[in-house]
């Protein structure tokens, strides 16, 4: 069965949806908690039997799917993509169990059952095709969640999810081609495997326009400065649910496919274009923080303040060493638990008052004390304090690109702390100061069901921020074998200047003045 | 003295023409039937339609056996013309017409399926497909053609509504002036070569090297004007959508592969040598014919209010589309449209099929077209499992993966890349992109929009029949499954298109 995990963990929850059109809708949530549950126990499994000594890929599968063409269902985890499976196999779980009452119940478990396969898939594929047929397959089911269960807005938000995210991949698509043409031309194969591609190495104008082309498919998804304003949209207009999967799983896709394709496909492009990259992901962290601190409806703050921390995710993969990667794969997660939890937060509040406007609201603290207190404790781990999962990442990112620039990591430094200043303030607006509204004086706290999905983003949050190793340890060991290989495949001497061989900088630098290193090696 | 004729029956190779030959005795013998005993079911001349279709379907099937062993087969005093081309066509075209003919069989009586003459027709309008593609004969090539295209006319007519003869008229109208293009075409290339098959007005044009290059060009502007009229390229589009709007919904699925496959069989024919020539300003043309259809027509489609024409302007994007193989002409690029093809056959079969079920005898009052937008809106909560697959069908038009059409696409596009055709590539993915926009609007409307006007529940499924649903039933396994076909189906039609030396 372990051979076959990977396989059991993408189609399980298709099976289930489909199967589930035949279960009566009044008992259909049980179903829903029961295979993601199952799904979830299948996700601990693979950590589980998960070899934190080998740095590539673990669980491989192949099939021929189209084999004159070079096209195979081909899986595969190793550090980097393993975490955040789980991590989607949780957040359906605790989605499903916290699910508000909503009309269509079944539809929307079935939905979601569907869109879980297409997140596990994009993670676990290694085959340019298979990856690209997820990645474009997780758009319908969240256009019908957006589209279906969400605000006034709903048919204008989710058609520009679609046309955004469809016209960036088929880009993409061609990216893609290209890349399995070059692989052609020099083997004389046809192969879309990711793992083939790693081997050739292009020259460095090849490279710059494949990177651009697979950069308009990523950037999208991230979303990255410019083309960011499809987000706020979905977001404010998803039901919460939508926004806690979107900001928690679908937009990692983006920030994923960086480093599983733009950094090993493309090294030298990656350093040609790390400025300018760093330079947007700093427009996009300061721009969307002051975006976020004018805003009056609390769930655009949360997205706004989402978009700004993927700002520091890119930031940190595009420092091109081990440190910046692992913090913003590090981050990824945080950013998935925190933002996730966030907008849960959000909608326990939107369930009972049927509004986001900050200034409905004030003195909740007074009637809503353990809900204030969970909200105070994710707002805290999103400015990134010490001791929480998002301080991690958010450092180790920063750490990294300070290595290339002093001066762009300072500016981005410095915007982190905007970021603390729109959160706190609205947490002031909406939580301290006198109950000002006659309906807010009888609301109920949190109550089981809410908090069955919060507490455990609690525990995650504060036990990854205080021991990240179990966590941190497989992503630095896989990220470490991708950044020596970078570094050996870029053939431009800056390129050689910029990617480190991160073994080289351990033994020089770390085992100098590290006791522990010492006795390790 | 004349002397007398003498041909063996060996030289004239009569089993070139067994499939077509079917086809022909299938129609006769309807007629015979009714010659006998008038006012049977239609259900009868469906299923003799079937067999003789499956017959037919034999006959093709023997013909590229002996095709992978002997390779291109002549007959008929060298005017047919076997090869790996006519060959899958054939097998497009009989397919096609084996799901179409089914869908006759719905639980209302239409007016049109009360005479066994239609079948007949049908049956006729087949085999002049069948001619037009297994032969490199310019002249047999027209026969074929007006022998399919006077069937079609005449079956859209029987329809008998206001805005089916106003259709039949107006494809018979344009039809005919394309003919006209054809026929003059044809007839300058007689005057520069002094043949009318294709090879050898390729081969005495290498000869001389292109001298008469004005006469070419006279030539090759007629023939693509008249192919595009039959392809509905833009600008010659402009038939199109009144006539699938004026012809019953089965109808109209079918005349966007059919016809449409036979057409794309003639033009690769025809271009192939022409776009091997390095004459600059053909690619230029048939390039901006591309690239015009398929945007221009997609920007057409966004605008429409009525399903069925957006349909007609997503048919003829789709031919743009495909009409890049042609471009190309390289053997990836002909392979690319075939698979193509046999994807958009299924999907669009499912996708008229469905609007088929729906199709009212009047007009609720205040509905402006037969199967317009607002109709559909709310449809999940009425009527989920049409719905569903009719989101299906349109998630596959554009192009979603893994479903059907995808893969063509991704072939298609392909194609273009190793060709080094990066532009083209590029506006073949924008226009996917935009594509997008006009199909998920009626997605939209299924599962997004509360339901207009509650008497449209009862007509989305009015027309079902067991038959009908068996049809679509079979539409939608294919197009979810295509995954597993493209690999078989990329190798056979590969072989077929590289042994014929396209």
């Amino acid at each position: 069965m372990l051979e076959n995990i990977l396989t059991i963990l993408i189609f399980f929850p298709l099976i289930a949806g489909i199967l589930g059109f035949a279960i009566d809708k009044n008992s259909f949530r049980a179903y829903g908690i029961a295979v993601s549950l199952v799904e979830f126990v299948l996700s601990l499994l693979l950590w589980f039997y998960y070899d934190p000594n080998i740095a590539g890929m673990q669980f491989v599968e192949t099939l021929p799917l189209i084999p004159t063409f070079g096209i195979n269902y081909f899986v595969g985890v190793d550090g980097i993509s393993m975490f955040i499976i789980i991590l989607a196999a949780f957040f359906t779980l605790i989605g499903i169990a916290s699910l508000p009452k909503t009309p269509n119940e079944k539809n929307m478990i079935i939905t979601l059952l569907f869109l879980q396969m297409t997140m596990v898939g994009v993670f676990a594929a290694l085959d340019a095709i298979v990856f690209y047929i997820f990645w474009e397959f997780s758009l319908v089911p969240m256009i019908y969640i957006i589209g279906a269960w969400g605000g006034p807005l709903r048919i204008y938000a989710s058609i520009k999810f679609f046309l955004y995210t469809f016209a960036g991949s088929l880009i993409m698509l061609v990216g893609m081609l290209f890349m399995a043409y070059f692989y052609y031309q020099t083997t004389g194969v046809w192969s879309f495997s990711i793992e083939d591609w790693y081997n050739l190495v292009l020259p460095k104008s090849y490279q710059i326009w494949l990177f651009l082309a697979f950069f308009i498919g990523f950037a999208i998804k991230v979303p990255m400065f410019p083309f960011h304003t499809w987000l706020p949209y979905a977001h404010g207009q998803a039901p919460t649910i939508g926004s806690v999967i979107l900001a928690a799983i679908l937009l990692k896709m983006g920030t994923y496919a960086f480093v599983r394709f733009s950094l090993p496909l493309f090294p030298d492009a990656s350093v040609f274009f790390m400025v300018p990259i760093a330079t947007i992901s700093i427009i996009m962290i300061v721009y969307t923080a002051m975006v976020a601190y004018a805003q009056e409806d609390i769930k655009q703050v949360v997205a706004y303040s989402s978009i700004s921390h993927m700002g520091v995710i890119i930031l940190g993969t595009f420092a091109l060493n081990v440190e910046g990667i692992s913090g913003s794969i590090f981050l990824m997660i945080g950013h998935g638990v925190v933002s996730g939890a966030l907008f849960l937060l959000v909608g326990v509040i939107y369930e009972r008052r049927h509004t986001k406007l900050m200034s409905e609201f004030g003195g909740l603290a007074h009637v809503m004390p353990r809900y204030a207190a969970i909200f105070g404790i994710f707002l805290m781990a999103s400015v990134g304090l010490p001791l929480t999962i998002n301080f991690i990442g958010e450092f180790l990112s920063l750490l990294g690109f300070y290595k290339q620039s002093h001066i762009l990591t300072l500016v981005a430094g410095t915007a982190i702390i905007v970021g603390a200043i729109y959160m706190l303030s609205a947490f002031k607006k909406a939580f301290f100061g006198n109950v000002t509204k006659e309906e807010n004086k009888n609301l109920p706290d949190v109550n089981k069901t809410e908090l069955v999905a919060l507490i455990p983003l609690v525990a995650i949050t504060i036990w990854l921020g205080v021991y990240p190793k179990p966590v941190l340890d497989p992503i630095n060991k896989s990220v470490t074998r991708l950044v020596k290989f970078m570094h050996e495949k870029s053939r431009t001497p800056d390129g050689k200047i910029r990617i480190q061989d991160p073994l080289k900088v351990k033994t020089k630098k770390v085992c100098s003045d590290c006791a522990s290193c010492k006795e390790g090696e | 003295m004349i002397q007398p004729v003498n041909i063996s029956m060996d030289v004239l190779n009569l089993t070139t023409l067994a499939p077509m030959l079917v086809a022909v005795v299938g129609a006769l013998f309807i007629l015979v039937i009714d010659l006998f005993k008038s006012n049977l079911d239609k259900s009868l001349y469906v299923m003799i339609s079937i067999l003789f279709l499956f017959v037919d379907l034999i006959a093709v099937y023997e013909s590229s056996l002996t095709f992978m062993q002997n390779g291109t087969v002549i007959g008929l005093f060298d005017v047919m013309q076997i090869d790996g081309l006519a060959i899958v066509s054939q097998f497009i075209i009989v397919i096609a017409s084996m799901l179409f003919i089914p869908l006759a069989m719905t639980s209302k009586r239409f007016h049109e399926y009360s005479y066994p003459e239609y079948f007949a027709l049908f049956l006729f309008m087949i085999a002049g497909f069948q001619f037009m593609v297994a032969t490199d004969n310019l002249i047999l090539i027209f026969v074929g053609l007006e022998t399919a295209s006077l069937s079609l006319y005449t079956m859209i007519a029987m329809h008998n509504r206001a805005k089916s003869f106003e259709a039949a008229v107006k494809y018979f109208t344009m039809g005919a002036l394309a003919a006209g293009f054809y026929s003059f075409g044809a007839m300058v290339f007689y005057a520069i070569t002094g043949s009318v098959e294709i090879n050898q007005i390729a081969a005495v044009l290498d000869a001389n090297s292109y001298k008469n290059l004005g006469y070419v060009f006279v030539a090759v502007a007629f023939l693509l004007a008249s192919f595009a009229f039959k392809l509905s390229l833009v600008p010659f589009h402009t038939w199109a959508p009144d006539v699938y709007e004026g012809s019953s919904a089965a109808l109209a699925g079918y005349m966007s592969i059919v016809p449409k496959i036979a057409a794309f069989i003639v033009t690769m024919r025809l271009f192939e040598f022409l776009v091997h020539s390095d004459i600059v300003w053909l690619k230029a043309i048939l390039y901006a014919f591309v690239i015009i259809t398929m945007t221009i027509s997609n920007l057409w489609a966004l605008v429409q209010s009525d399903v069925k024409r957006m349909l007609a302007y997503s048919s003829i994007s789709h031919a743009g589309f495909a009409m890049a193989a042609v471009l190309i002409g390289t053997t990836e690029a002909n392979t690319a449209l075939l698979l193509y093809w046999v994807m958009f056959t299924f999907t669009n079969l499912g996708s008229f099929s469905m609007l088929w079920i729906s199709r009212q005898k009047n007009l609720l009052p205040g509905q402006s077209s037969d199967h317009s937008y607002e109709k559909f809106a709310g449809m999940i909560k009425t009527a989920p499992i049409p719905a569903v697959i009719m989101g299906l069908f349109m998630l596959t038009l554009a192009g979603v993966p893994p479903f059907a059409l995808f893969w063509g696409k991704l072939y298609m596009i392909n194609a273009a890349v190793i060709s080094g055709y990066t532009f083209l590539a590029f506006i073949m993915a924008i226009n996917s992109a935009i594509a997008g926009y006009y199909y998920l609007k009626l997605i939209v409307y299924m599962f997004m929009k509360e339901p207009v006007d509650s008497r449209y529940e009862k007509v989305y499924t009015k027309n079902l029949s067991l038959t009908l649903k068996t049809v679509i039933g079979f539409a939608a396994v294919g197009t979810i499954f295509a995954v597993f076909a493209i690999n078989p189906l990329l190798n056979l039609i590969g072989g077929f298109v590289y042994n014929s030396g396209f």
